[in-house]
């Protein structure tokens, strides 16, 4: 998902209005770097941690890794009630069609009634999502539901205003058939790039790994992330 | 008058002022604000530095005007720059820094420093900031310090960096320049890294193509490489 293209050509050091921040006014975002990558038993799925509502971060330590099923999770980008909202009522309608069903429910059908969601309230909304999981039909899935409501599977793929800098990252060093501790790392790598340069995306990286057996979630608070080269 | 004028004096009503340049990015094509439709790069490496951008001109996002410009301008012996930003306030600049610098290096009687080249950019930019909207990227190499990478922005920021990147296509390579620069790399690994991620680049952003652009600038002189799109490097989707 590419971020907005700023009107602003301009470095500043501050602006005048850092003195007197106006951010009771603006909207809480999770302008947000979100990734998932696919690999032979299941997903890998990571996100920042920062929430912000204009220049203030109002969470520093969000989880932007929502469980919507035992082993299907979104990723949120976008605005915080919005995706909430939308993750809540999706989580419901699973859970349901699971009862009924019997079994777990398919990757598939999480994502498309993420889908449906937020293409029938395309307008009102503003919400990036990124369904992934592991089923017992096709393994591990990652399926993207960017704003606008267009559904999509694809073996890697990140989300959030953070994400545009680094696709030239991705698809430099993706390839297919990765070990779960590749794609760890990979994502953990691509997830501290972004958040070195996106001033919305920070704090600590949230990774988790769906497989058969089970979720397994770990933290990477901010000093112990990956180091790159400073210009 | 003829289709092209009414469709210009059109464009120029709706706010569209800018006119076969190299930005307007499609998302904003309307808007006042410019997003410059290139990728350009500069990298320093052992002995010397390269500076890369992609060929693609476009209109609005939509029409290619040009499939193979050279956007580095070549504005002393060993110093040349590659611009962001609108087309023709760039040649303006360019034009009058080329001739400032031709002028002072004959009265210094000797070539002109790379920092006095960022530097003539520099002021005509911050100088004339309400009216321009053009950012540089210098590049060269000089007897006193050797090559060196300086970005001016488009307000009239003067910074030296080991490499910098600009233009529209850059937003989607900080991750992969971040994560790929080593100080001090031969040039032949230079010349990868720089074609690596214009490749990239031009694979994401759909205001940068063509071919790629590569001038090697060391002590013994100026190289121009040129690397047609299908021997641009492929990655894993393609």
């Amino acid at each position: 998902m590419a971020a907005y293209v700023t009107q602003n050509r301009v470095e500043m050091f501050s602006r005048p209005n850092d003195k007197f921040p106006n951010w009771e006014s603006q909207e809480v975002s999770t302008g947000t770097t979100i990734m998932a990558v696919e690999f032979d038993d299941g997903v890998v799925i990571g996100a920042d941690s920062r929430t912000t509502t204009g220049a203030y971060i109002a969470n520093r330590v969000t989880d932007k890794l929502t469980p919507i099923h035992d082993r299907i999770f979104c990723c949120r980008s976008g605005s915080a009630a919005d995706t909430q909202a939308v993750a809540d009522a999706v989580s419901y309608q699973l859970g349901f069609h699971s009862i009924e069903l019997d079994e777990p429910p398919l990757v598939q059908t999480a994502a498309n009634l993420f889908k449906q969601m937020c293409y029938r309230y395309r307008e009102e909304l503003m919400a990036g999502i990124i369904v992934a999981g592991w089923d017992k039909r096709r393994g591990g899935q990652v399926y993207t539901v960017p704003m606008g409501g267009m559904l999509v599977r694809q073996p890697v793929s990140v989300g959030g205003s953070g994400s545009s800098y680094i696709y030239g990252f991705i698809d430099s060093n993706y390839r297919s058939g990765m070990s779960k501790e590749e794609c760890l790392r990979f994502t953990a790598e691509a997830l501290a790039l972004a958040m070195e340069r996106d001033g919305s995306s920070g704090g600590v990286a949230r990774l988790a790994a769906i497989t058969e057996a089970g979720l397994e979630r770990t933290v990477i608070l901010g000093n112990q992330l990956p180091t790159f080269f400073s210009a | 008058m003829n289709e092209a004028t009414q469709y210009k004096l059109k464009l120029e009503r709706l706010g569209y002022h800018q006119f076969r340049t190299m930005e307007r990015h499609p998302t904003n094509y309307l808007c006042k604000g410019v997003s410059t439709g290139t990728t350009i790069l500069a990298v320093k490496f052992n002995g010397g530095v390269i500076i890369g951008s992609d060929s693609r001109a476009s209109v609005g996002g939509s029409y290619v005007s040009s499939k193979v410009i050279n956007k580095l301008i070549q504005i002393h012996d060993k110093i040349f720059c590659c611009i962001a930003g609108s087309l023709a306030d760039a040649q303006a600049v360019t034009k009058m820094a080329k001739f400032q610098l031709s002028f002072h290096s004959i009265q210094m009687d000797s070539p002109p420093l790379v920092k006095a080249a960022a530097s003539v950019l520099k002021e005509l930019c911050y100088s004339n900031r309400e009216d321009l909207e053009a950012g540089f990227i210098t590049a060269g190499w000089d007897k006193k310090r050797g090559p060196q990478v300086y970005t001016v922005s488009m307000g009239g920021m003067l910074l030296s960096q080991p490499f910098t990147i600009g233009g529209s296509g850059s937003t989607y390579i900080y991750g992969y320049v971040d994560a790929k620069y080593k100080p001090d790399m031969s040039r032949e690994e230079c010349l990868q890294f720089a074609t690596n991620a214009l490749a990239l680049a031009i694979g994401r952003d759909n205001v940068s193509g063509g071919v790629a652009h590569l001038v090697v600038i060391t002590e013994g002189g100026v190289e121009h490489v040129v690397v047609p799109g299908e021997k641009l490097p492929k990655f894993h989707d393609e």
